[in-house]
């Protein structure tokens, strides 16, 4: 199941990976939103009460999803119809361990793959406690997608890269989702750094809004994350919120997947 | 468990495990920073200036060793048991949280941290640490949830007197997990030059077992104390518990003395049939959540729901892993009291002895009241008084249905 990341990873373009929450609006209308605009991988949220390491705009997007009454049920619901509706897409699911292993690693591993999930992201699953969920995923051919950080030194980043698969996540600032972007040299210098020690595609993400930053990022990383820019849409727009998610999502999809040929010419 | 183990004091392992309660989950950013305190702390442990500093300030800053005070009236109106307790509530301060903000802190200079934060629930945790920030000089930002903000209003004043900024926490029900939330996410974006000084015996390795180590210069005095005093060891320890430091820093030295029997009282709130309480023991599953896999207050779904208690400072819906460790081990046996049976508590210690205990406390000296007169007059229950009550009067004289 992997291979629905492998095949958008090689592809010659870099890729734009679009986060929203699950449960926050019509979420089957804004997912179809963001493909249709040229989202190359969908992040899925799984809403959890205690979002440690995002910021205001995710909080309020966990909050208001749980408001509305959204279970893990449902964002496997969610999961499975856009599988149906878009078999070829990637999709992966983000969200904190606690949510993820209530019934079991097992439990959430199976009802991931027989919702087409093709990759987990566990905040707050760090190698260190990779038998939590990593073992269930990999069994199932679902890739367990780490994240490494600026405080991931030398020393580290190989425990990091072994049992990561999918793609690496590089958080390109030490802080939470939304707040403040990173230095573009640092995100450069950091991406190369990590192509040496791993084959697996780069996509950087945490503060990138514009299409500017996308591209910037497109240039040097395999795929460009976008989450708190799109969240904040659904948040202010609710049921108008598709039309308002195409809108940025094409403009950045565009300068993502364009980035490299303005470097050529 | 095939064998019975030898001890119960050489919990955690390596990796910061209790059974398979514990650990480190936490997000890629604070995994080095974690690692690294693991490493200064195993240092400082290492090295008797570090063990020489600490013991100093507790005993010239804090005012330790805490007395152990017999209760005769309070003994005499239960009716069974001798009632002794371990009087933390004398600390500078007023609670046993000095003891760990001092060893935390010790380290952080250690680890050339120039500026400290902390969560706190009702605001004991959030003074103390105020307070050794004031006495060494490091600027100091505390989280408090905006309910407990309006709760614990002297305590605020206190943190901001000692020079401490306190940020409310308005986000999810805006109590302590809410606090200790955005310690974490401070924490994520200033790991260069802040250290966080976590209040209980709780969050990623090594914090809980640090926390516990700090605390257990209470249940080695009161065990030396003790066998001073009576030439023996007490039959029964009683602590409260929100997230444990307190009952671990008594319970831990007399562990492997197994004709010690231990009682953790957990705040039943309203009682553990509805979901008003903070009972995660007794009335939660097992979970992940701030750093560790403990027992949680939880629905189905794995998503937190919010604990009640009467006192702030219990009202949290986890617990330190190692409660949950010693929960499933049997060694520990746990219990819950109501807001109510908590009122009597404070009343009753206040009536006999001339103490006015903290609503943490209280909840102990309810499930005291309950256990002393079922055992022999020739038995010991030794309680920890862990905080005193000055700051709950307020809340006291609301429930009493008096007005200041």
């Amino acid at each position: 199941m992997t291979s629905r990341l492998s095949t958008t990873f090689s592809a010659p373009r870099p890729a734009l990976v679009c986060f929203i929450t699950a449960g926050d609006g019509d979420t089957a209308a804004n997912l179809d939103a963001l493909v249709e605009a040229g989202a190359d991988v969908i992040e899925l949220g799984m809403p959890f009460t205690d979002p440690m390491a995002d910021g205001p705009a995710i909080q309020s997007a966990n909050l208001r999803s749980l408001g509305a009454g959204t279970t893990t049920a449902d964002v496997l619901r969610y999961a499975t119809e856009f599988r149906a509706r878009h078999p070829n897409v990637p999709l992966v699911l983000m969200g904190y361990a606690n949510p993820m292993v209530r019934r079991g690693p097992e439990w959430f591993a199976e009802a991931a793959a027989a919702a087409g999930v093709d990759g987990v992201i566990c905040v707050d699953i760090p190698p260190e406690e990779d038998d939590a969920l990593g073992p269930a995923l990999r069994e199932r051919g679902i890739a367990p997608i780490r994240l490494a950080t600026p405080t991931t030194d030398a020393a580290r980043l190989p425990q990091v890269l072994a049992g990561s698969e999918g793609f690496l996540y590089y958080v390109s600032v030490a802080g939470i989702t939304g707040k403040q972007q990173a230095v573009q040299a640092s995100i450069e210098e950091a991406v190369a750094r990590l192509k040496q020690s791993t084959n697996l595609p780069i996509a950087v993400g945490f503060g990138v809004r514009t299409p500017e930053q996308a591209s910037a990022i497109a240039k040097v990383a395999d795929g460009v994350v976008v989450g708190s820019a799109l969240v904040e849409i659904c948040g202010a727009y609710g049921a108008e919120a598709p039309a308002k998610l195409k809108e940025l999502t094409s403009t950045l999809a565009h300068a993502v997947h364009t980035a490299r040929q303005e470097q050529l010419a | 468990m095939n064998t019975p183990l030898n001890s119960f004091r050489t919990q955690p392992d390596e990796r910061g495990h209790f059974g398979q309660f514990g650990g480190r989950y936490v997000a890629e950013t604070l995994m080095p920073l974690v690692l690294d305190l693991e490493r200064e702390y195993r240092a400082a442990q290492a090295d008797p200036a570090f063990a020489a500093e600490f013991d100093d300030l507790l005993e010239h800053y804090v005012g330790r060793p805490s007395p152990l005070y017999f209760a005769p009236r309070l003994t005499e109106e239960l009716g069974g048991a001798q009632v002794w307790f371990k009087r933390d509530e004398l600390n500078h301060t007023g609670a046993h949280k000095i003891n760990n903000c001092i060893g935390q802190i010790l380290l952080a200079m250690r680890m050339g941290k120039t500026r400290i934060i902390a969560e706190t629930g009702a605001g004991q945790h959030g003074v103390a640490t105020a307070t050794v920030c004031a006495r060494f000089g490091l600027p100091c930002v505390i989280y408090m949830g905006a309910e407990d903000v309006k709760r614990q209003a002297p305590n605020v004043f206190r943190m901001k007197l000692l020079g401490a900024e306190v940020i409310p926490v308005t986000s999810g029900g805006a109590t302590l997990k809410d606090a200790m939330n955005e310690g974490l996410r401070d924490w994520v974006a200033n790991v260069h030059d802040t250290f966080y000084i976590i209040g209980t015996a709780a969050g990623p390795h090594p914090y809980p077992e640090m926390v516990r180590n700090f605390q257990s210069v209470i249940g080695k005095e009161a065990r030396a104390q003790m066998l001073s005093r009576t030439g023996r060891l007490p039959d029964l320890l009683v602590a409260c518990i929100g997230g444990g430091s307190n009952a671990l820093g008594l319970f831990h030295p007399f562990l492997d003395d197994r004709q010690v029997k231990m009682l953790g009282v957990e705040a039943a709130g309203h009682g553990l049939d509805g979901d008003q309480h903070a009972a995660s023991l007794l009335g939660g599953s097992p979970g992940v959540l701030h750093g560790n896999r403990t027992y949680l207050l939880q629905d189905e779904d794995g998503q937190i729901t919010e604990g009640h208690s009467i006192s702030a400072g219990l009202d949290y819906p986890g617990i330190g892993p190692e409660h949950a460790w010693l929960k499933e081990s049997g060694r520990v046996e746990y219990t819950a009291v109501t807001d109510d049976e908590a009122l009597e508590g404070f009343q009753l210690l206040c009536r006999t002895e001339g103490i006015i205990p903290a609503l943490e406390p209280s909840h102990a000296i309810a499930a005291v009241a309950k256990v002393a007169p079922t055992m022999p007059k020739d038995s010991i229950v030794l309680m920890n008084l862990c905080g005193r009550g000055d700051k709950d009067i307020f809340t006291v004289a609301e429930k009493l249905g008096v007005e200041l």
